[in-house]
């Protein structure tokens, strides 16, 4: 074997990226095909149903269960006030009147004879879909929403956290292998997208956030600190719901990682133009990966080609994703097809990198690299 | 169509799991159906692919290349065999993109609601919630739960036959109101399989039926005393390929491949325990440790029945894994509890950063020993908490209702107690890729050791290179050469462990064990309490008698000696002293760290000292 195959991210500096804007239930598209929308625009509106409430009737007035129907002060469908009477039955001998309000703003649903149960459905939650980046609409979908198309520069990141969002990018630290401090934040970056280097702080991501600042790009984070921005330890990787006032996405991983030259200078070559960022990531059942796009002007020409994923081979730049050389970069200059022996005593698929920085030669297994572009 | 067994020359089987897709190539010789090879390839469930059969064909590439003979036909599997070309059968499980993922509900939480949560989980899904009248939430807080959730399926149970009807058909309404979506494809109804009161079968299908795919089958929980998954489980299995894996990525493809249909991994893995525990007549556990998720199977006898009864449970633990989940038993476990089978010192913050970096890239592999340490470590926590979650779920029937004699009086076991009796465990089962594809098999015997801590005298196995889902699908079809192929192949007895039960001051007498193996000499060693000691077992059996100090106990008594015939395994005997009911570690980390190492050594668990 002279050659494998190993897992990337994507880091395009021009690219066709569609994006599915959808509802979660059926309403009503705003946008005809294509319009030219930007990451505000409303693609589509509906009206989520609303909560359920149940009211035992049949309990509650004394009745038989196949009887509450007709205890219906207006019929099912109608809409109904908090504390409103809905039903009424006769008591004692038709002396007594008993009468149930409804517990909610909303319409009567439905009753049931089997168990004597009224659901009132509490008022529908308007849900708006944005267009979330600049673009065309390239497709409906009718009744549920719109594709959008953007031609844009885009930097897939490794690890996010926080929903869509979008601001104008700006450069941050001096260099990709810097850290973000708070001495780096400065009054004009409120509404940015801001791009970091190898690492960022709670405090830091905390101070970025009441600043005004919408997302921050970095090469790496702590897992603690992961843990003070969530209030939580994140067990299972599907995240992008959360509500932290900052999106955060992570190009490299966990820890002090210089983020990756080429997807440095893409964003520095970028700086000043609107940025289109999500956090959501799910690492499992369909891998979403956070992303960064820029939706650039008409290009002229064929596209660049893409960095990242595709087949080792010898000369390949690769970054080590795992101890004892994680985060270091280098070039594959062996890629031997016998298995070799690790410390663990395991015997793997290896190659051989030459580090750049110094120039020394490591065996590591093939599947602790990705491969890098350059 | 399925070909005659006798005339299957080779069999390709596959198991796409949620990170990596295996392949076996299996071929008839004369002395019948041996593993030959295996591949495998990164699972392509995913995007960019989004397609199995690319991971599928990967693997069996590497097959391929690695057994010199042709089995591809462009993109597909070239059967039936054709000279030395293709194989005669192709089958395949899968657990990837999340498997099964079920909701399921009860009337009462302890009973139809447990009931129905043994028959998902005995059909191998992944239970996402248990709902029931009684389960605390508001109808509305229901309702939003089920919308947020987005099962593959729900499992709708409750009432005995001839009982409540009301309740039933109040859980019927709830799942109608919240009108939920499946998980996958947007443009297909939802299935539901009722199994409750078959008198309250037509108000449900009134509730239900426009609404999803309902199906109707025979009640779960006819009466308090009886329990019949049989049929829930079956409409699972169908439904499961019905609906779910036909919208999943490239299924569709992968199941015209093969005439037999694809079965969630831990249904197959449940078929080889069940045979192993009625071939061997003995109480099995087994675990098959995965990236995403970890499953349990238990077989015991059924207490107090005369005929030696045994009963099958299974749990899937959704989010115990060693990649996709890792991060998620360091939420479960805590730091503390990973660390402390950790022979070294640790940063907490580059603890947790590993721990993540392996969570996002759960394709690499430990490089050097301290990081396999740390992996193994881990792989303790996952299967101690898996196996608790095993227990709690493997009970008797709640809330019925036994005579009871004068016996009962004196044993006031109650319903629903746990079937899980270590002391009756005869076989501990050990699969997937932490286990299978340790550098040492000791490693995995100490792995599974430490985390189920099982008591008197068990004998341990592994499964050799994590084939045995393959042949649990493949034993639906072909016993025969599932058979074979586990015996001689797949399963590598390990050794049996000698755990007595009971405490003691370190260094104070605890059990004397006899070795006498069917040729050779026989040994004796005396093991004082706290110490853990491996003692080499020549031949292929050998009778083995423990016989404990007073105080402690090996499944007899306190200070009664017991003596089993057993295999004598790749490890040999290991001698577990240092204690069970309660197991503890020293709290000083110096002390701790003395005694992981001093265990290590006398187990030769690692090349060097760490």
């Amino acid at each position: 074997m002279g050659h494998a195959y190993t897992p990337g991210l994507r880091v395009a500096a021009e690219t066709l990226v569609r994006r599915e804007r959808r509802l979660p239930l059926k309403g009503a598209v705003c946008v005809v095909a294509g319009a030219e929308v930007g990451p505000e625009s409303v693609i589509a509106r509906c009206e989520l149903p609303g909560n359920v409430q149940t009211v035992n009737l049949a309990a509650q007035l004394s009745v038989d269960p196949a009887a509450v129907g007709g205890t219906l002060l207006k019929p099912i469908g109608s809409a109904v006030a908090r504390d409103e009477p809905i039903a009424e039955a006769r008591a004692m001998f038709g002396l007594m009147r008993n009468r149930v309000a409804s517990p909610a703003d909303g319409t009567l649903e439905s009753v049931s004879s089997v168990t004597g149960q009224l659901l009132v459905r509490e008022r529908p939650i308007p849900v708006e879909v944005y267009a979330y980046v600049r673009g065309r609409v390239v497709e409906l979908l009718p009744g549920e929403g719109a594709i959008v198309e953007s031609r844009a520069a885009l930097v897939q990141g490794i690890f996010g956290v926080g929903g869509e969002t979008y601001g104008r990018l700006a450069i941050a630290t001096p260099g990709p292998d810097t850290s973000l401090e708070a001495a780096h934040l400065k009054p004009e970056h409120r509404g940015a997208v801001l791009v970091g280097g190898n690492h960022v702080s709670h405090e830091t991501v905390l101070r970025a956030r009441d600043l005004g600042v919408r997302a921050l790009v970095v090469g790496g984070f702590d897992d603690r600190d992961l843990r003070e921005l969530l209030g939580r330890d994140l067990g299972v990787a599907i995240t992008g719901q959360e509500e932290l006032g900052i999106t955060l996405v992570l190009t490299e991983g966990f820890g002090r990682i210089a983020m990756a030259a080429r997807t440095w200078e893409l964003l520095v070559a970028h700086a000043g133009r609107v940025a289109s960022v999500s956090g959501a990531t799910q690492i499992r059942a369909g891998v979403l990966r956070p992303e960064v796009l820029v939706p650039l002007d008409e290009h002229p020409g064929p596209y660049a080609p893409e960095a990242g994923g595709g087949t080792l081979e010898i000369g390949s730049f690769v970054r080590v994703i795992r101890q004892p050389w994680f985060g270091r970069l280098g070039r594959v200059v062996e890629l031997p097809a016998e298995l070799g022996a690790l410390d663990t005593e395991a015997r793997v698929r290896v190659l051989v990198v030459e580090f750049t920085d110094d120039g020394t030669r490591a065996t590591v297994p093939r599947a602790n690299v990705e491969r890098l572009a350059g | 169509m399925i070909p005659d067994p006798e005339s299957i020359r080779s069999i390709l089987a596959t198991d796409c799991g949620s990170t990596t897709t295996k392949a076996i190539l299996i071929e008839r010789g004369p002395e019948g159906y041996r593993l030959v090879t295996r591949g495998e390839a990164p699972t392509t469930v995913e995007a960019p692919f989004e397609d199995v059969t690319r991971g599928v064909l990967n693997a069996v590439r590497e097959v391929e290349e690695l057994r010199g003979r042709k089995l591809l036909d462009g993109d597909g599997i070239l059967s039936p065999q054709r000279g030395d070309d293709g194989v005669d059968l192709y089958v395949s499980t899968s657990s990837a993109g999340g498997g099964l993922q079920m909701m399921v509900s009860g009337l009462v939480l302890q009973m139809t609601g447990e009931s129905a949560q043994r028959a998902a989980l005995g059909a191998g899904a992944i239970v996402m919630d248990v709902m029931a009248l009684n389960d605390g939430r508001r109808a509305h807080e229901k309702v939003r739960r089920l919308r947020q959730l987005r099962p593959d399926m729900i499992l709708l149970s409750g009432g005995t036959d001839g009982g409540d009807i009301k309740r039933v058909t109040e859980l019927a309404e709830i799942i109608a109101a919240a009108d939920p979506r499946a998980r996958l494809g947007a443009g297909y109804e939802l299935p539901v399989i009722f199994a409750g009161n078959q008198s309250a079968a037509p108000h449900v299908t009134a509730c239900l039926g426009s609404r999803t795919a309902l199906s109707v089958v025979p009640n779960l929980r006819p009466s308090l005393e009886r329990e019949h998954l049989g049929p829930a489980r079956d409409a699972i299995h169908e439904l499961f390929m019905e609906h779910v894996m036909a919208h999943a990525p490239g299924y569709k493809k992968l199941m015209t491949w093969s005439p037999v249909p694809i079965m969630p991994t831990p249904g197959a893995v449940g078929l080889i325990m069940e045979k192993v525990a009625k071939r061997d007549g003995l109480a099995v556990v087994g675990v098959d440790i995965g990236g995403a998720t970890t499953d349990v199977f238990s077989v015991f006898r059924v207490p107090g029945a005369a005929d030696g009864a045994t009963v099958f449970n299974r749990t899937v633990s959704a989010n115990l894994g060693m990649s996709y989940s890792v991060s998620n038993v360091m939420a479960e476990a805590g730091i503390a509890n990973i660390l402390r089978w950790v022979p070294f010192a640790v940063d907490e913050v580059e603890l947790r950063n590993r721990i993540k970096n392996k969570m996002i890239r759960p394709t690499t592999i430990p490089q050097t020993l301290e990081d396999l340490v740390i992996e193994q470590a881990i792989c303790r926590e996952a299967l101690r908490l898996a196996f608790e979650q095993h227990k709690a779920l493997a009970v008797g029937l709640k809330g019925k209702q036994t005579a009871r004699d004068i016996s009962d009086v004196l044993d006031q076991s109650a319903s629903g107690a746990s079937l899980v009796d270590l002391v009756d465990l005869g076989l501990l089962v050990g699969s997937g890729g932490v286990l299978s594809h340790a550098p040492r098999r000791a490693q995995s015997m100490l792995m599974m050791i430490d985390a189920f801590l099982p008591e008197g005298i068990t004998e341990l196995a592994v499964d050799s290179i994590f084939m045995t889902p393959q042949l649990g699908v493949l034993s639906t079809v072909h016993e025969v050469a599932a058979t074979q192929v586990f015996e001689r192949d797949c399963l590598v007895i390990l050794g049996p462990c000698v755990a007595p039960i009971g405490s003691a001051k370190p260094g104070s007498p605890c059990v004397t064990v006899e070795w006498a193996p069917e040729s050779g000499a026989p040994s004796r060693h005396r093991v004082p309490f706290g110490e853990l000691v491996r003692v080499a077992t020549p031949g292929e059996r050998g009778r083995l008698t423990a016989t404990p100090e007073r105080g402690f106990d090996v499944g007899a008594g306190k200070g009664r000696p017991v003596t089993r015939t057993v295999r004598a395994g790749v490890v040999g005997l290991v001698v577990d002293a240092r204690g069970r009911r309660p197991f503890t570690l020293p709290d000083e980390p110096t002390a701790r760290i003395a005694r992981l190492r001093a265990w290590n050594r006398a187990l030769d668990l690692y090349a060097r000292e760490v």
